[in-house]
């Protein structure tokens, strides 16, 4: 029981990223190296899952916490629950992915694939800290250092305007970043103080004032918001997701992105619940903006690594929504969604990447017909579609309806309003889906279909779809406990159901 | 009148480090008159170092066991002055290692061999062919530090000016001896000279002031004429604020910068780095005690007048540094910004104002003598290159180094795990705590506009394409490796375990009034 599983977790990858990055420099053992790791890493986070304990009215559980910085009041503490757990294992199951999927992306000159691959590994142990991180600085540092692997993996090995395209992405996170920071700091000055005044558990429930608490608030809401990203601070992304490579824009956006709705549900409703009531009528607006500004965005767009990314700041947008409802239905089905969201732009991402890599240009236009020359990827990339369109039996379908029909518990015209961000994604991805692999077969020498590796690749991703589509109850119920324990520190009540609701809760069907 | 001149009582012992370095200095400038040219580098190199070293441990052993008020109490070796004249030390140590650097030659490339001639006239040249060298520099350091470790502990206004003008006469020096570019190189310490010496008029014209509202140069006997309310106030503010021109001139902040880019970009790049982390180290020190000792009790009258000049160091540097095309004038702005950052943490007026100021003085030290030393490395035909755009892929020809500089970047910035986020923490959670919460805001978002020009160095330096074609780097001798690797290790290990050194500076910021 005193195993350091989260530590460990921490570790591992890090070691991972060191061995890679001090191999020989002609050595053919990179990848393998790499993937072992991370599969070794992802073994322990399952055997960790078995050590949680669903029941638990703990705030936290596997924790572990040491003094670091006594005289900042800070501790390097970690614990995890229900929301943290989902987050990590969608990482470390999405880790190993990636690397498969990115195994030709670079070839072995210098030590460049030595470099590529240390820095996802390096960035998989941030992943678990960010989110496994029980103390507000160590979060913090997490929160920051993780730019640092993501702006190489950008800047080093992205695509012709890599660079603007990490600057672009540096800046926007570090202006959000150190702006919580003065937050960071208000917070902590605020609560208790003391050795350990750092720790989650020292800062919730306290007496602010009320301009301090809205104060702060903004300074924390600010960088979740830039990190989610919502409109319209999410500019950064679509750069960002077009010239990176597909691997790496699925670390970015399917989980460390969630790092800021993650930090909305862990620190600004649980910190400062009157604040929170303040603003969410903004909040719930912004969410809406973004839902239907990214789902237009998407509709307009050629380039499909940008469609995916503006899909994605549709789907944030849906997940805030559900987060602001402040019903555990809602809580649960955003929650929920930030996991499905995880694998279903993996999907994407990684589908279409296997068809860039074939056709050499990210251009909508220059496809067509496609379902005729690779059968298996076009079909992959529609069954990720669906997903992203919330088909029922696949798996965003359930966190969809959740969150629908949470808000609907709390304002009916919001999930009315919604439930029209559904028929929008139903039309950017099947209108790519018809752009991309409809039509007559086109004139192309022999392009390979899907190659083995790459099944290795959608196998998993398919199956999580599947799996999460038709058994989500396991995972609702790790992440109920969390959500309600949320919405108490929220001071949020349910709305009275003006209907018998009960049938719709019971969820997940 | 009966009064007899009472000698006073002088603890030499509690002097010693000061004396010792000193002494090197003045040995150091025997060994000019009296070795011969080709032993002098020899002889210089490791006396210094030993100096140095000698100072260092006299201070540890001695210093905490001997603290007091010493010399007609104008001499106070308290707490923060022994941790800030510690800190000099071991950053003039490392500042000197790399003054030593002759890259693989026989002369010390980056110092001219003839300081005092003419730049391009024959005997200049015939002293080049004759072999002559600038040891010279070497006594000259020794004796800029030994002011510099006065000047934190002085508790006198006009031991403090006499500290001053003994720190910076040989930096005005210094700056002139860069062996390329001569006549920019002499031009920037002519500028650095006339604005010194303005400065120091400034701070003199301060002290009279302060002299005639008080009756004393002492700080405790002007915080005494403060609480008792003599009733000259006309004299006191504007004497303190002159005072804190002097002060303020001396760590470049706005609008007392404009010596800094010219300076930083003529000196020999290894005397910028001394001068960038020690002449802070030293001036803020003095700065700390003039205002936390002596016209503490004014505080509502400077308080917002230096806030004002912090926000303008922070937004000035961090603006103009981001249009900067060469390396040296990018990090010069940036030592403005970072004024500006410690004066966030000087203002808070607490406790924790003083151990922020001197964690972060120290932090700033440990990164700044490491990245110009690497500035000093990257040469394109025999000179340095110290344009950006002849850093262009100095990753790929040179990866140990442009990982080095990376590191320290993300250093500048403030990036976590990196000393310079323990720093910034540290003043801005100080100024927060004292209700100067826009002040941190001002500072955070100058954090992030500067963090464009670092990473915009770290993106030319791993840019994939383009590539300068003759940019070369030299390398180092053992002693720059030393120094650039103990401030890396310094920057990294301060980012991680900040503990040891923040419980130092926290157990050691009293001031003894």
């Amino acid at each position: 029981m005193n195993f350091p599983w989260l530590t460990t977790l921490l570790v591992l990858p890090l070691l991972g990223a060191l061995v890679v990055a001090l191999l020989p420099r002609a050595s053919t053992a990179v990848r393998p190296v790499a993937l072992g790791f991370s599969l070794l890493t992802l073994a322990v986070g399952v055997a960790m899952t078995t050590q949680f304990r669903t029941g638990s009215d703990e705030p936290f559980q596997l924790t572990e916490t040491y003094s670091w910085i006594p005289q900042f009041g800070v501790s390097y503490a970690l614990g995890i629950d229900g929301i943290s757990l989902t987050m990590i294992l969608l990482g470390l199951v999405l880790v190993p992915i990636c690397i498969v999927a990115a195994w030709d992306d670079v070839p072995a000159v210098d030590r460049r694939q030595h470099t590529y691959f240390a820095l996802m590994l390096a960035l998989a142990s941030m992943m678990v800290g960010v989110f496994a991180a029980v103390d507000v600085f160590l979060f913090y540092v997490f929160f920051e250092a993780m730019l640092i692997p993501v702006f190489f993996l950008i800047g080093v090995f992205g695509g012709a305007r890599r660079w603007q395209a990490a600057t672009t992405f540096l800046l926007y996170s570090l202006v959000g970043g150190l702006v919580m920071l003065v937050a960071v700091i208000g917070v902590y000055l605020a609560g208790p103080r003391g050795p350990e005044g750092f720790l989650v558990t020292n800062l919730t429930g306290l007496d602010l004032s009320v301009a301090a608490g809205r104060w702060l608030f903004v300074g924390f809401f600010i960088a979740f918001a830039i990190k989610a990203p919502m409109w319209p601070v999410h500019t950064w992304l679509p750069l960002a997701a077009e010239q990176a490579r597909p691997a790496t824009s699925v670390l970015l956006v399917g989980v460390l992105d969630k790092v800021g709705t993650y930090g909305m549900i862990r620190f600004v409703v649980t910190m400062f619940p009157e604040a929170t009531q303040w603003a969410t009528p903004v909040i719930l607006a912004l969410a809406l903006v973004s839902m239907f500004v990214g789902a237009f965005l998407a509709i307009g767009s050629n380039d499909i690594l940008r469609l995916i990314a503006y899909t994605s700041v549709s789907h944030f947008g849906f997940i805030v929504l559900g987060i602001f409802a402040f019903t555990t239905v809602g809580g649960a089905g955003a929650t929920l969604y930030m996991v499905n969201h995880g694998f279903t732009t993996a999907g994407l991402f990684l589908v279409a990447g296997m068809l860039i890599v074939r056709r050499g240009s990210r251009d909508l236009r220059d496809f067509g017909g496609w379902q005729r020359v690779t059968p298996l990827i076009a079909g992959s990339l529609l069954v990720a579609g669906l997903s992203g369109l919330a088909l029922p039996g696949l798996n965003s379908f359930v966190s969809e309806f959740m969150v629908i029909i949470g808000l609907f518990q709390r304002h009916p015209w919001l999930g009315f309003l919604a439930a029209l961000g559904v028929i929008l994604a139903a039309v950017y991805i099947l209108v790519m889906y018809q752009k991309l692999a409809t039509g007559p077969r086109p004139q192309l020498a022999d392009v390979p279909d899907m190659t083995g590796r790459e099944k290795f690749v959608v196998a998993p991703i398919i199956a999580a779809f599947l799996i999460l589509g038709f058994f989500p109850q396991p995972v609702l119920d790790v992440l109920e406990p969390a959500v309600e324990q949320t919405l108490q520190h929220a001071g949020a009540s349910e709305p009275e159901p003006a209907v018998d609701t009960a049938n719709a809760e019971g969820s997940g069907r | 009148m009966t009064d007899v001149f009472v000698a006073p009582d002088i603890d030499w012992i509690a002097l010693l480090p000061l004396i010792i370095v000193f002494v090197g200095g003045l040995v150091g400038v025997l060994v000019e008159g009296f070795a011969g040219r080709a032993s002098r580098y020899a002889v210089q190199v490791p006396l210094s170092v030993a100096t140095l070293v000698l100072a260092f441990v006299a201070l540890v052993v001695l210093g905490p066991d001997r603290q007091g008020r010493t010399g007609a109490a104008v001499l106070v070796l308290d707490g923060p002055a022994l941790l800030l004249q510690g800190l000099v030390l071991v950053l003039a140590l490392l500042g000197l290692m790399v003054m030593a650097e002759r890259l693989g030659g026989a002369q010390a490339d980056t110092f001219t061999q003839a300081g005092a001639l003419v730049p391009g006239s024959p005997e200049e040249s015939d002293a080049t062919r004759r072999g002559a060298t600038t040891t010279e520099v070497f006594p000259l350091t020794l004796m800029s530090v030994g002011g510099m470790m006065l000047f934190v502990a002085a508790n006198d206004l006009l031991l403090l000016f006499i500290a001053l003008e003994v720190l910076s006469l040989p930096l005005y020096i210094l700056v002139g001896l860069a062996r390329r570019r001569r006549l920019l190189s002499q031009e920037a310490s002519l500028k650095y000279f006339l604005l010194g010496s303005f400065s120091s008029a400034f701070y003199l014209f301060g002290a009279v002031l302060l002299y005639g509202y008080a009756g004393s140069m002492r700080f405790d006997q002007i915080a005494l004429a403060i609480s008792s309310n003599v009733g000259m106030d006309g004299l006191l503010v504007p004497g303190v604020l002159l005072v804190a021109v002097g002060l303020l001139f001396k760590v470049g902040a706005v609008p007392f910068h404009a010596w800094t880019p010219d300076v930083y970009q003529g000196a020999p790049t290894p005397v910028t780095g001394f001068m960038a982390a020690c002449t802070k180290v030293a001036a803020f020190g003095a700065m700390l005690r003039v205002f936390y000792v002596a016209v503490e009790g004014v505080r509502a009258e400077w308080q917002p007048i230096i806030a004002a000049v912090a926000t303008l160091s922070m937004v000035v540097g961090a603006l103009m540094a981001i249009v900067q095309t060469d390396v040296k004038r990018i990090l010069a702005y940036s030592s403005v910004a970072h004024a500006g950052f410690i004066l966030v943490g000087l203002i808070s007026m607490d406790q924790a104002g003083i151990s922020s100021t001197i964690f972060y003085l120290a932090t700033y030290g440990f990164m700044t003598i490491p990245a110009f030393a690497i500035v000093a490395l990257v040469r394109s035909a025999g000179t340095e290159a110290s344009q950006v755009g002849q850093w262009a892929g100095l990753g790929r020809r040179a990866p140990w180094l442009a990982a080095a500089f990376t590191f320290l970047m993300l250093a500048f910035t403030g990036i976590p795990l990196t000393s310079g986020f323990t720093g910034k923490f540290a003043v801005f959670s100080a100024a927060v705590s004292q209700g100067w919460a826009w002040l941190a805001v001002v500072g955070v978002l100058a954090s992030a506009v500067t963090a464009y020009i670092y990473f915009k160095l770290v993106v030319v330096m791993w840019l994939g394409d383009e590539d300068a074609g003759d940019t070369t780097v030299v390398n180092p001798s053992l002693l720059t490796t030393t120094a650039i690797v103990a401030g890396l290790v310094v920057t990294l290990g301060l980012g991680v375990m900040p503990s040891p050194l923040l419980d130092l500076a926290q157990s050691t910021a009293t001031f003894l009034r």
